[in-house]
C-alpha cells in the first residue's frame, strides 16, 4: 500500500491553511505584536500617529471574555500579555487588516514599552534573589529516581568516571510555519489550521473564550511537519486567531513569517546533564548518579513531563543496581521550552551515551565491548526497577549494528589511516539506546482516549479519530490496520477528517503512540464493530461489507458507531509518589553506528556512513517506518552538528534559515536502516512506538565517532566546527557555549 | 514602491542620473531575501535591469572575457570554454547557495552588493577582473581590487551602473589556482572563510572573504609566498595573515576560528599544488 | 510617511507572461514577489511558502527552464518570459517518488519534485554534479532525503 496521500501531496493538490480558498475582501490577515523586553512592567502601549488605525481591527488582553490563560499543565501562561511581561516575543496585542503588507507596517508601528526588572537567562547558575519569578527558587519541577543506594556503591567502587554533557536548544522548522484560520460560523467559533492536538486546542479555547464544546470546533488541515512544534503552540495561535474573528467580526488567518516562528515559538530543552558511574574493572555498572538539568523558559509548558520522560531515560537501557537521577527543569526569561520529538530522552541518552563511551576509554575497553556487559538482559530491571521480560535479545540488536556499519574491520582500519593523513581524521562511533513509547505510567490510563469505526451505507468503514498526519503516516497506518483486520480492501477504509465536531477524542498525536496506542484501539473498534453486527471473530471481506449494508437497510438515517477505547495492558503498575515501577508499557531498543571522517583544517565533520537498527516490535509499513528513521537522524544529525541556536536576551537571534543551519541533502550520507520484529503484544498488529526512537541515537554516535577519530573528548553539542576546534586545540574537555550576545 | 524599467542602457542611465536614490536590480536575490520583513524597502525606487539587453551575455573576445550585468552563475558554470580557462569561476559560482540561486543571481549584483562575504568577488579578484562602470556622464574601468572603500563602500557613483566585468585570459596559463570556501555546511552557506589563490605571470594573488569589512587582495601573504623562505606549517602563515586582515566574531563563526582555519586552509592548498 | 503606505494592494501594474503554457495578462501589485502572484492572485497553492528567504526551495519554479525560487523573484521581471509550476507536471511522472517515500508532511514536497523532475529532464548534469548537490536547495525535515535521492536515482534508471 503506497502512502494515500502521497500523489496529492507530489503534484501539490494538498491543501494547508495557507492554501484553503478565500476571497479577497472575505477574510483578514492577522499578526501578533511582541515583547520587545524579557521580562518587565507593561507600561505603555504607543500607536503611531500616522497610521489610520481605524482601519484595524485591534485586540489586547481586555477582549478576552473569560480567564486570561492558555490551558495546559498550568495555567501560568497568558494569551496575551496583560501587566507584565516574561520574555521577548511575548505576545502582547493582535492586529488584523485585509492587506498583508500592511498589517506588517503596522506591527512596526506599535510601540510597547517595558519597565524592565532583572532577568535571569542561565539556567545552570543559581538565581540570585531579584531574579527569583517562580515559586522559591524558579524551578518549575523537580523530579527523583531512586533505587538501591548510590553513595555506598559509588564510595565502594574500584574506579569512578564523572562527567557532564551539555545540549543546546533545537528548532523545529516544520517546513509548513504555524498557522490558524478563525471564522465564526452561526453561533460556533471554527478553527482550521496546522496541528498535531485538536483536543489540546479545543480545550484552550473554552475558558478564555467563556464557551462550552457546543460552540466550538477545531478542524486539523494537512500539517506540514509537527515534530511536536505543533503539540501546544497552536493553542496559543488558535486563541489570538478566534479572539481577532470574535471582535471583527469576519474570518482570521494569521500565518507566521518564518523568522517570527523560529523566534517567538517553542524549542528543544537545553540540558546539563552530570554523570559520575562506579564500575568495576571489567567494565560493569555499578552506580550510576545523574543530575539533570533543563532550561524550561519562561512558562511552565510541558517541562514536568520533558523532564520525567528525560530522567526516566537517563541511566540507558543497562542493567544497574543502584541508581539515583536527579532532575530539575529551570524557569529563566527565554522564550519558553517545549515538545520536541524525543522529549527529553535525546538529551539525557546523549549524557549517557558519550559517558559510556569516557568510561570505555578510561577502561581501555572496546566501546562495543562495554555496551554488551551492560546492555539489560531479560528479568534485570531499569533505573526505575521496571523488570524487563519482553525477550528482545539487545545484545542481538547491537551486534547487528556493529556488522551492518562494519565496526570492528573499520575500527582496525581507521588508526593507520589516520597516521598516513595530514589532515583527515577518521573514526567510528556508537551508541545503544531505548524509547518507551506511549505516554509516563498512568499516562494514557488519564488520557482515557476513544475512538469510533463508523460503518457506512455502503459498506465501507470510517475511522473516527483526533490524531492526525503529519507526514508519519496515520493515514495510511489506520488504513492498513482497519482494512487487515476487518478484511477489507484499501480503499473500504475511509479516515475522517480530524474534526472535533465528528470525531472522539483519541488523544495527542504524540509520544509515539499514534500507531501503537491508538492504532491498537482501531483494531479494538474494528473487533467492536463485528460484535455489534452480530458476525463472529472470523468475519471478513464481503461478509463485513455485507452486514454493514444490511444494518443501513434496518436502520435508516441511523449512525453505526463501533467504539475503541484505551485499555491499560495488564500488569503495568507505575506509583507517581516514589516515581518507581513500569514507566511505559514497552520499549523499542535502538543501537546506531556513525563513520565520520574530521577536516583538520576546518574541523568540519563529514558523516560517511550512518547504520541505524532497532528493534521495533512489527514493522507495520516498510516505506514508512523506513522513512521515519531516515528523518529522525537527519534531524538528530542537525541537532548534534549543525544547528545553534545564537541567543539575544533569551530569544533567539538568528531567526532565519541562512542563519539556523539544518542539513541538506549534500551533508547527510545514505542512512541504512534495518529492523528486528519482536512483537508487543499490545500494540497494533505487535507494533511499538517509532517516532521518537531515532531521535536518541544519533547525536551521541557521532560524537563517539568524532572522538575516536580526533582523541578529542567532546561533551557539547551542537558540535560546531568552531566548538570542535576549541576542544581539539585546547585539550579541552568542555567549551564554553558561542555565548550569549549581551 | 517607485518601478523603473529601462528598454536600453543609455535609458537607465538617464533614469539614475536623474534619480540619484534609484536602486539597481538585476536577480534580485539580495533585496528580495528581506522583502516580507523590511516593509520600508517597499517604499524606495527601483531600476529593474532585467530588460536591458546591452547588459545580457557572456562574451569571449581576444584577450578577456566579459561577463555581462546580468550574467548569471549559471550562466558561467554552463559555459564551456569558462569551465576550461578560468575554472575558478565555476567552483565558486557552483557553491553559491544552491543552484536556485545560481539560476538567479549575477557576479554584478554579488559586486555591487558589497558583502564582505560575497561569493563571486574573491575569485573575480584573483582574476585581476576589471569592472566597467558606465553613466550618463562616461564610462571607467576599474581593478576590482580597487573597487571596495570599506564595509559596504565601493568606488560606484549612485548615477553609475556596473555594466560589465572584464576578465583578462592570461597569457600563459595559470601555475596555480584554486578556490575554497569554508561554510557551516556543504551547500547553501554563507562563507566563514573564503580564500581564491592564483599563481600566473603577474605573480601570486591571494583574495579573502568574511575575513575582513570588505573581499581584499592580502598583499603581505602574496610577498610572503613570493619570498624564497619555505613554509613549514600554517602556524608559518599567522604574521602576514594579521596584517592582511582583521577577523570579528559574528553571527556565523568566530575571529579565532577564521584566523586559524584560513591559516590552515591556504597551507593545505599550497602543499596540493 | 507617503500616503501609500497603508493601501490595499493597488493593481495598477500589468504584466503578460506565459503560465504553464497558456499567455496570460494579469494587473498585480508590483511589489508583489512571483510567489505571490501565484498563490493568491492566481490561486495555484501547489507552489509553498517555506521560509521566504530563499533558503528551502519550497516555493521552487521554472522561469525560463531552470528553477528558480519565487519567494526572490520580482512579478515586474517576469513579464515575457516561461513560468512552470508543479501543477504543470503529468502526475504520471511522479510514481518513482511516491513508490520511494519521497513525501513525508508534502510541505517541501511541490519544490523538491520540481528540482527532481527538472535534474531528470538535464542528465547532462550528471557529468558534474551528483543528485545530491543539485538537490541541496530544496530542504526537508522529514525523510533525511533518502526518499527523495532513491525516487530520483530510480526514475533516471527506468525504474518504477
Amino acid at each position: 500500500m503506497q502512502r494515500l496521500e502521497g500523489l496529492a501531496k507530489l503534484t501539490g493538490r494538498e491543501r494547508y491553511v495557507d492554501d484553503l480558498p478565500l476571497e479577497e475582501g472575505e477574510f483578514l490577515w492577522g499578526a501578533t505584536v511582541r515583547s520587545p523586553a524579557p521580562r518587565g512592567r507593561i507600561t505603555a502601549v504607543r500607536f503611531a500617529p500616522d497610521v489610520d488605525w481605524s482601519q484595524f481591527t485591534i485586540v489586547d488582553h481586555r477582549d478576552i471574555p473569560g480567564p486570561n490563560f492558555v490551558a495546559l499543565i498550568e495555567r501560568d501562561q497568558p494569551v496575551l500579555a496583560a501587566d507584565c511581561v516574561r520574555h521577548v516575543q511575548e505576545p502582547v496585542l493582535l492586529l488584523a487588516h485585509p492587506d498583508r503588507m500592511s498589517l506588517r507596517r503596522a506591527v512596526a508601528a506599535v510601540t510597547i514599552e517595558v519597565a524592565l526588572e532583572p532577568p535571569i537567562f542561565d539556567f545552570r547558575a543559581v538565581p540570585k534573589l531579584e531574579q527569583i519569578q517562580y515559586g522559591s527558587d524558579n524551578v518549575l519541577k523537580h523530579l527523583s529516581i531512586t533505587k538501591g543506594d548510590v553513595e555506598r556503591a559509588l564510595a565502594a567502587a574500584p574506579i569512578v568516571v564523572e562527567g557532564t554533557y551539555e545540549t543546546g536548544a533545537q528548532e523545529h522548522v516544520y517546513l509548513e510555519p504555524q498557522g490558524m484560520l478563525a471564522s465564526v460560523e452561526g453561533d460556533v467559533v471554527v478553527l482550521r489550521g496546522s496541528m498535531q492536538c485538536p483536543y489540546y486546542v479545543l480545550k484552550a479555547l473554552l475558558a478564555p473564550l467563556d464557551r462550552d464544546e457546543a460552540r466550538l470546533r477545531v478542524i486539523q488541515t494537512p500539517t506540514g511537519g509537527g515534530f511536536g512544534g505543533k503539540e501546544e503552540y497552536p493553542s496559543t495561535i488558535a486563541l489570538h486567531a478566534a479572539l481577532l474573528a470574535l471582535k471583527s467580526g469576519q474570518p482570521v488567518k494569521i500565518i507566521y513569517d518564518r523568522g517570527e516562528d523560529m523566534a517567538a515559538t517553542t524549542k528543544r530543552h537545553p540540558s546539563l546533564v552530570r554523570h559520575r558511574t562506579g564500575v568495576t574493572a571489567d567494565g560493569r555498572l555499578l552506580a550510576q548518579d545523574i543530575a539533570v538539568v533543563m532550561d524550561g523558559g519562561a512558562y511552565v509548558t510541558l517541562s514536568p513531563v520533558v523532564l520525567s520522560r528525560g530522567i526516566i531515560h537517563a541511566a540507558g537501557p543497562y542493567a544497574c543496581d543502584h541508581v539515583r537521577i536527579d532532575g530539575r527543569a529551570m524557569f529563566t526569561n527565554a522564550v519558553p521550552f517545549g515538545a520536541f520529538r524525543g522529549f527529553g530522552a535525546p538529551q539525557t541518552h546523549f549524557a549517557n551515551e558519550r559517558h559510556m563511551d569516557r568510561i570505555a576509554a578510561r577502561l581501555n575497553l572496546d566501546p562495543a565491548e562495554l555496551r554488551r556487559r551492560n546492555l539489560l538482559r531479560d528479568g534485570q530491571t531499569t533505573a526505575t526497577g521496571q523488570v524487563i521480560n519482553d525477550g528482545t535479545d539487545r545484545v542481538a540488536v547491537l551486534e547487528r549494528a556493529l556488522t551492518l556499519a562494519d565496526y570492528h574491520a573499520k575500527r582496525a582500519a581507521h588508526p593507520r589511516f589516520n597516521r598516513s593523513e595530514s589532515t583527515r581524521r577518521r573514526g567510528i562511533g556508537l551508541a545503544t539506546f531505548h524509547h518507551g513509547a506511549g505516554f509516563t505510567g498512568g499516562g494514557e490510563v488519564a488520557l482515557a482516549s476513544r475512538l469510533h469505526v463508523a460503518g457506512l451505507p455502503d459498506g465501507r468503514v470510517e475511522v473516527r479519530s483526533a490524531n492526525i498526519e503529519m507526514g508519519q503516516g496515520t493515514l495510511t497506518v489506520f488504513t492498513l490496520l482497519a482494512s487487515e483486520r476487518l478484511g477489507l480492501e484499501p480503499g473500504d477504509v475511509v479516515i475522517a477528517a480530524a474534526d472535533t465536531a465528528r470525531v472522539p477524542n483519541s488523544g495527542p498525536t504524540v509520544a509515539s503512540r499514534t500507531s501503537m496506542v491508538v492504532g491498537h484501539m482501531v483494531e479494538i473498534a474494528c473487533d467492536a464493530l463485528r460484535i455489534r453486527l452480530g458476525l463472529d471473530a472470523t468475519a471478513r471481506g464481503e461478509a463485513v461489507r455485507t452486514a454493514i449494508r444490511r444494518w443501513h437497510r434496518a436502520h435508516p438515517n441511523a449512525t453505526l458507531l463501533a467504539e475503541g477505547a484505551y485499555q491499560r495492558p495488564p500488569g503495568i503498575a507505575w506509583d507517581d509518589a516514589t516515581y518507581s515501577g513500569d514507566a511505559y508499557g514497552t520499549y523499542a531498543w535502538g543501537a546506531y553506528v556513525a563513520e565520520v571522517e574530521v577536516d583538520l583544517r576546518t574541523y568540519d565533520t563529514r558523516v560517511l556512513d550512518f547504520v541505524a537498527v532497532q528493534e521495533i516490535g512489527k514493522v507495520l509499513h516498510e516505506t514508512l517506518a523506513r522513512g521515519q528513521v531516515q528523518g529522525g537522524v537527519a534531524q538528530a544529525l542537525g541537532w548534534a552538528l549543525l544547528e545553534e541556536c545564537r541567543w539575544q536576551d533569551g530569544a533567539m537571534a538568528n531567526a532565519q534559515l541562512t542563519n539556523y543551519i539544518i542539513p541538506t541533502s549534500d551533508d547527510l550520507p545514505p542512512i541504512r536502516v534495518a529492523f528486528l520484529e519482536n512483537p508487543y503484544p499490545f500494540g497494533a498488529q505487535g507494533a511499538k512506538g517509532l517516532g521518537e526512537l531515532p531521535m536518541d541515537g544519533p547525536a551521541p554516535a557521532v560524537l563517539n565517532a568524532i572522538a575516536a577519530a580526533t582523541g578529542a573528548d567532546p561533551c557539547i553539542i551542537p558540535l560546531t566546527q568552531e566548538r570542535l576546534m576549541e576542544i581539539v586545540e585546547r585539550g579541552m574537555r568542555n567549551a564554553e557555549f558561542h555565548g550569549e550576545a549581551q | 514602491m517607485k518601478l523603473l524599467q529601462p528598454e536600453s542602457l543609455p535609458e537607465a542611465l538617464a533614469m539614475l542620473a536623474e534619480q540619484p536614490e534609484a536602486i539597481p536590480i538585476a536577480g534580485g536575490t539580495d533585496l528580495l531575501v528581506v522583502w516580507p520583513t523590511r516593509p520600508a524597502e517597499h517604499d524606495r525606487c527601483y531600476v529593474d535591469l532585467s530588460g536591458v539587453p546591452e547588459l545580457k551575455g557572456v562574451r569571449w573576445t581576444d584577450g578577456q572575457l566579459a561577463l555581462g550585468a546580468l550574467a548569471t552563475y549559471w550562466d558561467v558554470i554552463r559555459d564551456a570554454r569558462a569551465t576550461r580557462e578560468l575554472p575558478l569561476l565555476g567552483r565558486a559560482a557552483r557553491q553559491v547557495g544552491a543552484i536556485q540561486i545560481q539560476a538567479r543571481g549575477t557576479w554584478a549584483g554579488n559586486i555591487a552588493n558589497a558583502s564582505p562575504a560575497a561569493d563571486g568577488v574573491p575569485v573575480l579578484m584573483a582574476y585581476d577582473a576589471v569592472v566597467v562602470l558606465d553613466s550618463a556622464h562616461g564610462r571607467e574601468a576599474v581593478p576590482l581590487s580597487d573597487f571596495y572603500q570599506g564595509y559596504k563602500r565601493m568606488r560606484r557613483r549612485s548615477d553609475q551602473l556596473v555594466v560589465e566585468i572584464r576578465i583578462p585570459l592570461p597569457r600563459t596559463p595559470y601555475r596555480v589556482q584554486w578556490f575554497e570556501k569554508v561554510g557551516s555546511r556543504r551547500a547553501q552557506a554563507i562563507a566563514k572563510v573564503g580564500l581564491a589563490v592564483v599563481r600566473g605571470e603577474q605573480g601570486w594573488r591571494v583574495v579573502a572573504a568574511s575575513m575582513a569589512p570588505t573581499v581584499r587582495r592580502c598583499p603581505a601573504i602574496e610577498r610572503r609566498l613570493a619570498g624564497s623562505t619555505p613554509l613549514r606549517s600554517p602556524d608559518d602563515l599567522l604574521p602576514a595573515i594579521e596584517q592582511d586582515v582583521a577577523p570579528i566574531d559574528d553571527i556565523r563563526s568566530t575571529a579565532h576560528y577564521r584566523r586559524r582555519v584560513m591559516a590552515r586552509v591556504l597551507y593545505y592548498g599550497l602543499q596540493a599544488t | 510617511m507617503t500616503d501609500n503606505q497603508f493601501r490595499t494592494p493597488h493593481s495598477t501594474f500589468r504584466t503578460t507572461f506565459t503560465l504553464n503554457g497558456t499567455p496570460i495578462t494579469l494587473a498585480v501589485d508590483p511589489a508583489e514577489r512571483l510567489l505571490d502572484t501565484l498563490r493568491y492572485r492566481l490561486g495555484l497553492t501547489g507552489t509553498k511558502e517555506g521560509c521566504g528567504e530563499g533558503e528551502c526551495g519550497a516555493c521552487t519554479v521554472y522561469l525560463n527552464g531552470l528553477p528558480v525560487v519565487s519567494c526572490l523573484v520580482p512579478i515586474y521581471q517576469v513579464r515575457g518570459a516561461r513560468v512552470e509550476t508543479v501543477e504543470s507536471l503529468d502526475p504520471a511522472t511522479l510514481e518513482p517518488l511516491r513508490r520511494s517515500g519521497a513525501t513525508q508532511c508534502g510541505a517541501c514536497t511541490p519544490g523538491v519534485v520540481m528540482t527532481a523532475r527538472w535534474i531528470d529532464a538535464h542528465r547532462e548534469l550528471l557529468h558534474s554534479h551528483t543528485v545530491r548537490e543539485l538537490m541541496a536547495g530544496n530542504l526537508c525535515r522529514c525523510t533525511g532525503y533518502d526518499g527523495i535521492i532513491d525516487g530520483i536515482a530510480a526514475g533516471l534508471e527506468g525504474r518504477p
